[in-house]
């Protein structure tokens, strides 16, 4: 079975937000980066405990940015991928990097791509969709189960108010959350290995995206946290009912 | 015409149907257009209904049953076509999560999932949507003919008004899903964590799950779903679909309950879109109060019985 792993690179859960260029550009000085937890903790990591199932597996991943994307995608191959493919192009929106990750996957001929369900930084959770729909493949979304027998997927899906078991034939594109696996440290002889994997770069198709990031916002400051004495907690159930009206 | 997916969830309409046709109405209104809605499957809600949320037709597709991210694009891009739609709008909850990106690409449609106002049409076509975890707001530009929005929810208020919609069937082939449904398990009796307008959450700070009645009582008494911290579930002190932050669920109800969480950074990740947030913490420093409206810096155990009891005096229960 081949699988391809879509990873993106996404700045650290407790990096601040910030915002240069009059709020059009995420301040990026100083920012550690990390594989998109989700990409990296459940797609990626259910990957390789597959391929440690079935060794005639091998696991291929994709990214689409420049240079600075090489750290992690090192990682990645560190933990367990077999090759990667850096696309060489900035991100526009979610269209431009799915079609380039579309591109890629037809000439590879996988038979799974995962994807996290989610980036934390765009939020978007459009990627494997819009993947699976360029391909005309089937999606499961927000897996938080898969197994494989032969060339049967038996992939458990959160719905509203519980979980559902789909069954789908190859080839298919699975987007993954919590459940699906569990984090790993990637070890010495991971981190030895990853150097010498191959880590292709190719240049991106010539697409449109179809929409454009204007500018960001920040949050209004919250007015501070009104505290109540610890002797007195129905004051508290007072100022909920009364001033905040919440119930 | 603005056209709307309404999702089902077993037949029924959901909060968030209703969030989604008035914002569908209210866009309609801004593009001085009507909105439309599609329901596929069978509805055991009067779809008329709809009406009160702006919605003038209801076109449903009684065949498509079992959902399928693939065959039910296809019905919607259909409708979309025939029926001129220029914006398509969705929930974004799980079932819009896996069409509306699909219907992006099928209709070339520009796609902004996570919208959290009307979009702003004074030049262009804006749409503010959360960015960085609930952490930012970003303002994207569709540039397409054909525009597509999922809306967060809890982001948008209801509006009702008086109408009655008309219900028409639309004819369309819908294709054999190449996914079988093998088995559904349902969490019944709860409030939807997503949907619900007041959550109760517990940490680490109440020692064990022989102590979450504190949680749960409060709960059944202001008809809240109850939430857990990331290490809560990760000791199984309960179970994973109530792990609330940034690797599990987002939520933004109107009114947070804190219990014994001490609010890291990707806790707050997944919460800080709540209207209103309450800290009970017995640590002054919990990084939580920061984040918080309101807050009591104390003992959970003796401060909890005493807040139950004063809602249940309110309440009159």
């Amino acid at each position: 079975m081949k699988i391809l792993v879509c990873i993106s690179k996404t700045p650290d859960t407790t990096a601040k937000i910030a915002f240069a260029d009059n709020n059009t550009k995420f301040a990026s000085d100083g920012v550690q980066w990390i594989i998109n937890p989700y990409d990296e903790w459940y797609a990626l990591v259910r990957a390789i405990e597959l391929k440690e199932v079935d060794a005639t597996t091998s696991i291929s991943l994709v990214t689409v940015g420049g240079a600075e994307a090489d750290p992690i995608i090192r990682k990645a191959l560190a933990l367990g991928g077999d090759d990667a493919i850096r696309i060489n192009a900035d991100s526009h929106d979610s269209y431009y990097i799915a079609s380039q990750i579309a591109a890629v996957a037809k000439e590879g001929g996988y038979d799974l791509i995962f994807t996290g369900k989610e980036t934390i930084d765009y939020n978007g959770s459009s990627i494997g969709g819009m993947v699976a729909e360029l391909l005309d493949l089937p999606y499961i979304s927000l897996a938080t189960k898969f197994d494989i027998a032969g060339t049967t997927a038996t992939v458990v899906r959160e719905i509203e108010a519980g979980k559902e078991t789909n069954q789908a034939n190859l080839p298919l594109v699975v987007s993954c959350q919590k459940g699906m696996a569990e984090q790993r440290i990637p070890n010495m002889k991971g981190i030895m290995g990853a150097r010498t994997k191959p880590l292709k770069v190719v240049e991106p198709i010539t697409i449109d995206a179809l929409t454009t990031l204007a500018s960001f916002d920040l949050p209004l400051a919250k007015a501070g946290v009104k505290l109540v004495s610890a002797d007195t907690p129905e004051e508290l159930v007072r100022l909920l009912h009364e001033e905040a009206k919440v119930f | 015409m603005v056209l709307v997916y309404i999702d089902l969830v077993e037949g029924k309409l959901k909060k968030s149907a209703f969030e989604v046709a008035s914002y569908a109405a209210e866009t309609a209104k801004l593009l001085g257009t009507n909105a439309y809605a599609i329901v596929l499957g069978n509805s055991t809600d009067d779809l008329t209904s709809l009406g009160k949320y702006g919605i003038t037709k209801v076109h449903t597709v009684a065949a498509a049953t079992a959902f399928d991210a693939q065959v039910f694009t296809k019905v919607i891009a259909d409708a979309a076509t025939q029926l001129n739609a220029t914006v398509v709008i969705f929930s974004n909850n799980l079932n819009g999560k896996a069409i509306a990106p699909r219907l992006s690409v099928r209709l070339k449609a520009g796609f902004v999932s996570g919208a959290v106002a009307l979009p702003d049409v004074s030049n262009g076509f804006v749409v503010k949507k959360n960015v960085f975890s609930g952490k930012a707001f970003a303002n994207v530009a569709i540039r397409t003919g054909v525009k597509i929005i999922s809306l967060n929810p809890n982001s948008f208020n209801i509006v009702v008004v008086d109408g009655s919609a008309e219900v028409i069937a639309f004819a369309t082939p819908v294709d054999v899903s190449k996914i079988e449904i093998t088995a559904t398990n349902k969490v019944t009796g709860e409030v939807l964590l997503t949907e619900a307008e007041i959550v109760v959450s517990g940490g680490r700070g109440l020692k064990g799950p022989e102590n979450w009645g504190l949680v749960t009582d409060l709960a059944k008494l202001l008809g809240a779903a109850t939430a857990c911290s990331r290490p809560v579930a990760d000791i199984h002190w309960r179970p994973h679909h109530e792990h609330v932050g940034q690797t599990g669920i987002a939520i933004a109800p109107n009114l947070y309950i804190a219990i014994g969480i001490s609010g890291a950074i990707q806790h707050l990740a997944g919460v800080n879109r709540s209207k209103t947030i309450v800290v009970i913490n017995k640590d002054p420093e919990a990084p939580f109060f920061k984040a918080a409206d309101y807050g009591i810096v104390g003992d959970a155990f003796e401060v909890m019985p005493k807040i139950i009891d004063a809602v249940r005096k309110l309440k009159g229960a």
